[in-house]
C-alpha cells in the first residue's frame, strides 16, 4: 500500500513538474516583448536591455524556467498588468467561489447519479430504469449552459424561486450563500449525474449477478444491506474513477457556469484575463487549474485504493 | 462516458489463425453489424437525426433564404412563425433558422476536426503503448500531462497566444481527447496481440510494424469508430462552450454558442432566439450519442442489453 501510494506520488510529481515546462514554454510563446511592455514603447534601447537583465531574459532558457519554478514554489506568481495586484491575492479571492460550485455539482452529480443508477439497476427492465435512462440521454446532450439560460429563464425569473444571479460570501450570510449556490450546481452537476448514474446502473447490474451477491442473499441477509454493503461497494469503485476523470470537464464547465449566473469566480478571472491580455493572471490561472487537477487525480486514485486493496501499481488498470 | 471500455472479443470467436480477416469474414460480419443497426429503433432514431443534421449542414445555402450575417435594422425580433422567418430573427433582424444551418455546419467542422486530431495522434500511441510494453510508461505520463490540461485552459492558452478561432478551439477539444483515444487504443492492442493470428504472424517473421498495420489495426478499428462517436457530442457541445465564452469562433460568422450568448442578452425580450440554438445543439448531440450507442452495440456482441 505504502509503495503504491509512494510510486503514484511521484508519478503526480513528474507530471507537475512535466507541466510546469510546458506551461513555461507557453509563456515563453506569447507573442509580445515583456521588457518593451513594462517599459513603455518610448523606452531606449538602454533601458529595455536593463529591464531584460533585470527580469532576467538574457539567461539561457533551463535557468529561466528553475528561477520561474522558485517563484511559483514560493506562491509568487506574479503582478497582474490590469490591476497591479498580487495574482496571489487575485486567485485567492476567486477561488473559494469556484470550489464551492464545483462542491455543490460534485454533491448533486453522486447524490443524483448513485441513486438513479441504484434504482435503475435493481428495477431492471421496467419503468424506473427507462426514465433513468431517458434523463441521462438527455443530460448528455443538452448543454450545460442552455440548461443555466433556460433555468434563469424560468426557475429564477419565470418563477421566482432563486437568484438569477450574484454570489454571498458564507461568512456575510449562510442562508442566501447557499440558496445563491443552488441553481449553479444544479446546472453544473446535471451532466455529471447523468455520467455517475450511467456507470452506477452498469457496474450495478454487473454486481447483482455475481456469486457472491447470490451467496449473501441465500444466506438470508436483507436485500438493502446486500445492496449497500456488496454491490454498492464494488461499484463505487469504478464510479470514483469516472468522477475521477470528469473533474476536468467540471473545472471548465465552472467557468461557463460562473459566466451565466454572474458568479465572481475563478472562471471569470480566467475569462478577463484572457480578453484583457493580462499574461501573468493567465499564467497563473492555468497553473492553479494544473496542479489542482493533478493532486485531485492523485487523491482519486488513493481512494480508489482505500476502497479497494486489491489495486496495486503495474496492475490492469495502469 | 470516457471510461475505458472493457473490450470484448471482436465479432465473436477469435479468427482462424490462417485467415485473419479474410474478405469473407469481413463480409459477413459487416453484413450482421448492419442488420444489428437496422434492428434497432432507438439507433435508427439516432441515424436519422444525424442524417437530418448533416443534411441541413451540407445544403446550408440551398435550404435557407438569407446570408446568416445578412442584417436587416427593420425586423429584429419577429416571432418565430413570422412570414418568411420561420424561427423568427434576433436582435439585428438576421434569420434564426439560417444562422443555425450555417451554426450546425461550423459545429460539425470543429467536430471532424477534434475527431481527427484525437485518431491521428491517439491511435499510433495507444499501438505502440500497448504492443511495446517499454512505451507504455512513457506514454502514460505524456497522456496524463494532457489530461492535466482541461480543454478550456488549452483554449485559454491557445487564444492567449494566437487568438480566438475556430481552429484553435477544435485544436483544444481535439487534443484534449487524446488521452481517451490512447488509452482505448491500447487496451484494445494489448488484446489483440495475444490472439492467435498475431503469434502466427510473428512465428512467420512479420515485422512488429507489419503485425501492427495489417493485424492490430483493423481489429482495433470498431473501438476507434465508436470512440469518434463519442468525441463528436463533446467536441460539438465544447465548440458552443467556447464560442460562448468568445475563446472560438468569432462573430460574426455563425455559431450555436455565439447565438446563444447573444440571445442571453436580450432573453426576456427573445426568449425563442435563446431556446432554437440550445435545441439544435441538443439534437446534434443526441443524434451521435444514439447512433453510438447503438453502434458499439452492434459492434460488441457482450453488450447487448
Amino acid at each position: 500500500m505504502a509503495r503504491y501510494l509512494g510510486i503514484r506520488a511521484l508519478q503526480s510529481v513528474v507530471t507537475l513538474v512535466l507541466s510546469s515546462i510546458v506551461v513555461f514554454l507557453g509563456v515563453r510563446a506569447l507573442p509580445g516583448d515583456p521588457a518593451r511592455a513594462l517599459a513603455g514603447e518610448e523606452a531606449t534601447p538602454e533601458t529595455l536591455a536593463a529591464i531584460r537583465a533585470d527580469l532576467g531574459l538574457d539567461d539561457p532558457l533551463p535557468q529561466q524556467y528553475l528561477a520561474f519554478l522558485g517563484q511559483v514554489l514560493r506562491g509568487d506568481l506574479g503582478t497582474s498588468v490590469r490591476t497591479g495586484q498580487p495574482v496571489t491575492e487575485l486567485v485567492a479571492a476567486t477561488l473559494p467561489v469556484t470550489l464551492w460550485l464545483s462542491l455543490g455539482a460534485l454533491l448533486v452529480a453522486i447524490v443524483v447519479g448513485i441513486g438513479a443508477g441504484v434504482v435503475a439497476a435493481v428495477h431492471r427492465g421496467r419503468w424506473p430504469e427507462w426514465v433513468a435512462n431517458g434523463f441521462t440521454l438527455v443530460a448528455l446532450s443538452v448543454p450545460s449552459f442552455w440548461l443555466g439560460i433556460l433555468a434563469i429563464l424560468y426557475l429564477a425569473v419565470g418563477l421566482g424561486w432563486f437568484p438569477a444571479s450574484g454570489f454571498v460570501p458564507l461568512r456575510e450570510d449562510p442562508l442566501r450563500w447557499a440558496y445563491h449556490l443552488v441553481l449553479p450546481s444544479l446546472v453544473l452537476g446535471t451532466a455529471l449525474a447523468a455520467v455517475v448514474m450511467r456507470q452506477t446502473r452498469a457496474s450495478m447490474i454487473t454486481a447483482l449477478s455475481t456469486d457472491y451477491v447470490r451467496t449473501a442473499r441465500a444466506k438470508g441477509m436483507p436485500r438493502g444491506k446486500v445492496l449497500t454493503r456488496f454491490a454498492l461497494r464494488n461499484s463505487l469503485i469504478v464510479v470514483v474513477t469516472i468522477v475521477g476523470l470528469q473533474l476536468g470537464g467540471l473545472i471548465s464547465g465552472a467557468v461557463v457556469t460562473e459566466r451565466i449566473f454572474g458568479l465572481p469566480g475563478f472562471g471569470k478571472l480566467t475569462l478577463d484575463s484572457v480578453f484583457t491580455r493580462d499574461y501573468p493572471v493567465v499564467q497563473a490561472v492555468v497553473i492553479v487549474v494544473t496542479a489542482a487537477y493533478v493532486l485531485i487525480n492523485l487523491a482519486v486514485d488513493v481512494l480508489y485504493s482505500v476502497i479497494n486493496p486489491r489495486i496495486r501499481v503495474g496492475g490492469s488498470q495502469a | 462516458m470516457t471510461s475505458t471500455p472493457v473490450d470484448p472479443p471482436v465479432g465473436g470467436p477469435p479468427p482462424p489463425p490462417t485467415t485473419p480477416g479474410s474478405e469473407a469474414d469481413l463480409g459477413s460480419r459487416r453484413g450482421r453489424v448492419v442488420r444489428e443497426l437496422l434492428g434497432n429503433p432507438l439507433g435508427l432514431v439516432g441515424g436519422g437525426l444525424l442524417l437530418l443534421v448533416v443534411l441541413v449542414a451540407v445544403l446550408a445555402p440551398l435550404i435557407t433564404a438569407y446570408s446568416p450575417t445578412e442584417v436587416d435594422f427593420d425586423l429584429p425580433f419577429q416571432k418565430p412563425l413570422t412570414e418568411g422567418y420561420p424561427l423568427g430573427t434576433d436582435d439585428l433582424g438576421r434569420d434564426v433558422w439560417t444562422r443555425i444551418a450555417y451554426g450546425a455546419r461550423a459545429s460539425l467542422l470543429v467536430g471532424l476536426i477534434a475527431v481527427g486530431l484525437a485518431v491521428a495522434v491517439g491511435t499510433p500511441l495507444g499501438l505502440a503503448a500497448g504492443w511495446w510494453g517499454w512505451l507504455d510508461a512513457i506514454v502514460s505520463r505524456l497522456t496524463d500531462l494532457m489530461l492535466a490540461f482541461p480543454f478550456l485552459v488549452i483554449a485559454v492558452g491557445l487564444a492567449a497566444i494566437n487568438g480566438a478561432s475556430l481552429t484553435g478551439a477544435a485544436v483544444a477539444l481535439g487534443i484534449s481527447q487524446v488521452p481517451t483515444m490512447v488509452r482505448v487504443v491500447r487496451a484494445e492492442t494489448i488484446r489483440v496481440k495475444q490472439l492467435e493470428f498475431v503469434t502466427a504472424a510473428r512465428s512467420l517473421d512479420a515485422s512488429s510494424g507489419r503485425i501492427l498495420a495489417q493485424h492490430v489495426l483493423p481489429n482495433t478499428a470498431s473501438t476507434i469508430i465508436v470512440q469518434a462517436t463519442v468525441i463528436m457530442p463533446v467536441a460539438v457541445i465544447g465548440e458552443a462552450i467556447l464560442s460562448f465564452l468568445g475563446l472560438g469562433i468569432q462573430p460574426p460568422t455563425p455559431s450555436l454558442g455565439i447565438m446563444l450568448s447573444d440571445a442571453q442578452q436580450y432573453i426576456f425580450r427573445a426568449p425563442s432566439a435563446a431556446i432554437f440554438p440550445g435545441v439544435a445543439i441538443a439534437v446534434i448531440c443526441l443524434g451521435f450519442n444514439l447512433f453510438g450507442d447503438a453502434l458499439r452495440d452492434a459492434l460488441d456482441p457482450t453488450s447487448r442489453r
